[in-house]
């Protein structure tokens, strides 16, 4: 089913597009302030509406997708190279090395992501990059464990054996060999993190934890609009919209790339 | 059986070990002077309060030393005492877990109640658009940020029945139905995401299922296929779906934080939120640490549970 895939990719080209292009496609400024027309219901003016300081809504949001994508690509991508590291190490030096890594790991898996993510926020002062670290260092784990496993199947794969007998040297073979069979399975499951580290980010946005204002994030817009829900619901309605359709975009084009390039799985 | 429970044990105590120590690290590794942090701008703080301070907290102590005295005082119970409110910690804690732990339990009853016909009937119809329209809306499902729905729900409420009292809390005790009507919208936001999630595993669990050979064997003998559902296809699928809700205990928590801020309900969530804004690193550090042990509990207790559902798990 290729249509999950085209989908998700569809949503997630979009989205990055409007969040690269929100200073040039914005309507308004996203601080900027119409006191005249605030809690309005979308209009010509406002496509999506204003809030209670008379912000532009859709600006906010494509100004809202930038500090929502920078902050969750940003945290998956560290998450990446750092547990991808350990989790291809663990299983490329083995023995107590694997061990120790892995009981690492399992001490790091125990804690709930939101409450890691609280804890290190605690730490290091609410903010957007705070949360990015936070996020970051919660997903850690998960893709340690992720590519552990096919990194220890490749390993005894004949060609890896036939790759080293030649004399190819570790980094030749770990680069050349190793990673592009990493791939898929890196691809998938970076897109499916970035879906959920997505919800993440709102949610710590949401409790304040995450970017702070002036900067616009989408979670926090929905948090500040709850208090004019009855006035105009327009801003909640649509921020969190936004978050919902960031998810999906990620959590569509994983799905959906894990069915194309595993073929067991194909119409299933 | 009894070798498997004795390293299920030991894992567990190690995994309790670890997280008591990052716990313990979390507030330790604060850049700059916790304590100077603590009393904040406080201009008449004295250096004296502030060694008192240090001193009371263990601060003027070797590393091992401080984790060690500090483990011990977790062992007898003394997890601090809240810098607000000048209460212990642990039972601040008490007075918000119940909160917590009745939203996330009847979420997880709910959600699992609902996953599991939805997904048997999701793995029944196996017509190409019926399949796809069904994998589209759990994976919308699955990404509805629970807060949103909650403030939708909220929204949605207020318009409609305006005298619905939905927030704030009371005790399930001393007003058992106010308790139920106020918790049933957070426990609709917490539990959505999760009976999307769920429905999909047992989905895709029993579409594998069916197609192993012990099932044609089932229809060749001819059995009927409602028995062939329950008895085969349901009981091997229900492995992967447990191990799931173990996996989804930690969404339910994550759920209960934020929608909980939604309702304003006095729970785990509002507890941590606030303390980090109050920087009471006390209390942030014992629900952290408490609140991971019982979902390290909770999963330990799920590993038993597959002894129970699979014989093939009892050897292993």
């Amino acid at each position: 089913m290729k249509v999950i895939f085209r989908l998700g990719a569809g949503i997630v080209v979009l989205l990055a597009l409007a969040a690269v292009l929100a200073p040039w496609i914005a309507p308004h400024g996203p601080n900027e302030q119409d006191v005249l027309a605030r809690l309005q219901a979308p209009v010509a003016a406002h496509w999506l509406g204003t809030d209670n300081f008379g912000r532009d809504v859709l600006s906010r949001i494509l100004f809202g997708l930038r500090t929502l994508f920078a902050v969750s690509a940003t945290s998956v991508l560290g998450a990446l190279l750092v547990g991808g590291t350990l989790g291809v190490s663990a299983a490329w030096l083995g023995a107590w090395m694997d061990r120790a890594i892995m009981r690492i790991v399992d001490v790091m898996l125990a804690f709930p992501i939101i409450l890691l993510a609280i804890g290190i926020i605690a730490m290091l002062g609410p903010g957007a990059s705070s949360a990015a670290a936070a996020i970051g260092i919660a997903y850690v784990p998960i893709f340690a464990r992720m590519l552990r496993g096919p990194a220890l199947q490749l390993r005894q794969m004949l060609y890896v054996e036939a790759a080293r007998a030649v004399g190819a040297g570790t980094p030749r073979i770990l680069l050349r060999y190793l990673l592009p069979n990493l791939a898929s399975v890196i691809l998938v499951q970076a897109s499916l993190s970035l879906s959920t580290a997505i919800l993440v980010e709102a949610s710590l946005s949401f409790l304040g934890l995450g970017t702070q204002p002036p900067t616009p994030s989408l979670g926090r817009m929905l948090a500040e609009s709850r208090n004019f829900l009855t006035l105009s619901p327009w801003a909640a309605i649509f921020s969190g919209l936004a978050i919902l359709l960031a998810s999906l975009g990620f959590n569509l084009l994983g799905d959906g790339l894990s069915e194309q390039l595993d073929p067991r799985l194909r119409g299933t | 059986m009894g070798r498997a429970l004795l390293r299920g044990c030991g894992e567990l105590l190690f995994v309790s070990f670890g997280v008591s120590l990052v716990s313990f690290l979390m507030i330790r590794l604060i850049p700059g002077d916790a304590v100077q942090l603590m009393l904040g701008a406080n201009a008449e703080v004295t250096e004296a309060q502030i060694d008192a301070l240090r001193h009371q907290l263990g601060l003027d102590q070797p590393f091992v030393q401080q984790y060690l005295v500090w483990l011990g005082q977790v062992l007898h119970g003394d997890l601090g005492t809240s810098l607000t409110t000048g209460r212990p910690v642990l039972s601040e804690i008490g007075a918000a877990a119940g909160v917590t732990v009745e939203l996330t339990v009847l979420s997880l009853v709910v959600a699992v109640v609902l996953a599991l016909p939805l997904g048997a009937a999701m793995a029944a119809f196996r017509s190409g658009g019926a399949n796809l329209a069904m994998r589209l809306l759990s994976i919308v499902g699955i990404t509805v940020p629970s807060f949103w729905l909650a403030t939708m729900l909220l929204y949605g409420v207020s318009a409609l029945a305006p005298d619905w009292a939905v927030v704030g809390w009371r005790d399930l005790t001393s007003d058992p139905l106010g308790n139920l009507s106020g918790i049933a919208l957070p426990v609709v936001s917490v539990a959505s995401p999760v009976v999307a999630s769920l429905a999909r595993i047992l989905r895709a669990a029993m579409t594998e299922a069916l197609r192993q050979d012990y099932v044609r064997t089932a229809r060749a003998k001819g059995l009927g296929e409602r028995t062939v559902l329950l008895r085969h296809v349901l009981r091997n699928a229900l492995i992967p779906f447990v191990t799931q809700v173990g996996i989804i205990s930690g969404y339910l928590f994550a759920g209960s934080v934020v929608v909980e801020q939604v309702f304003a309900l006095p729970g785990l969530g509002r507890l941590i939120v606030g303390a980090i804004a109050d920087r009471d690193y006390a209390l942030v550090q014992a629900t952290i640490l408490l609140a991971t042990l019982v979902f390290v509990l909770v999963n330990a207790g799920i590993d038993l549970l597959y002894a129970a559902i699979d014989p093939r798990m009892r050897a292993a």
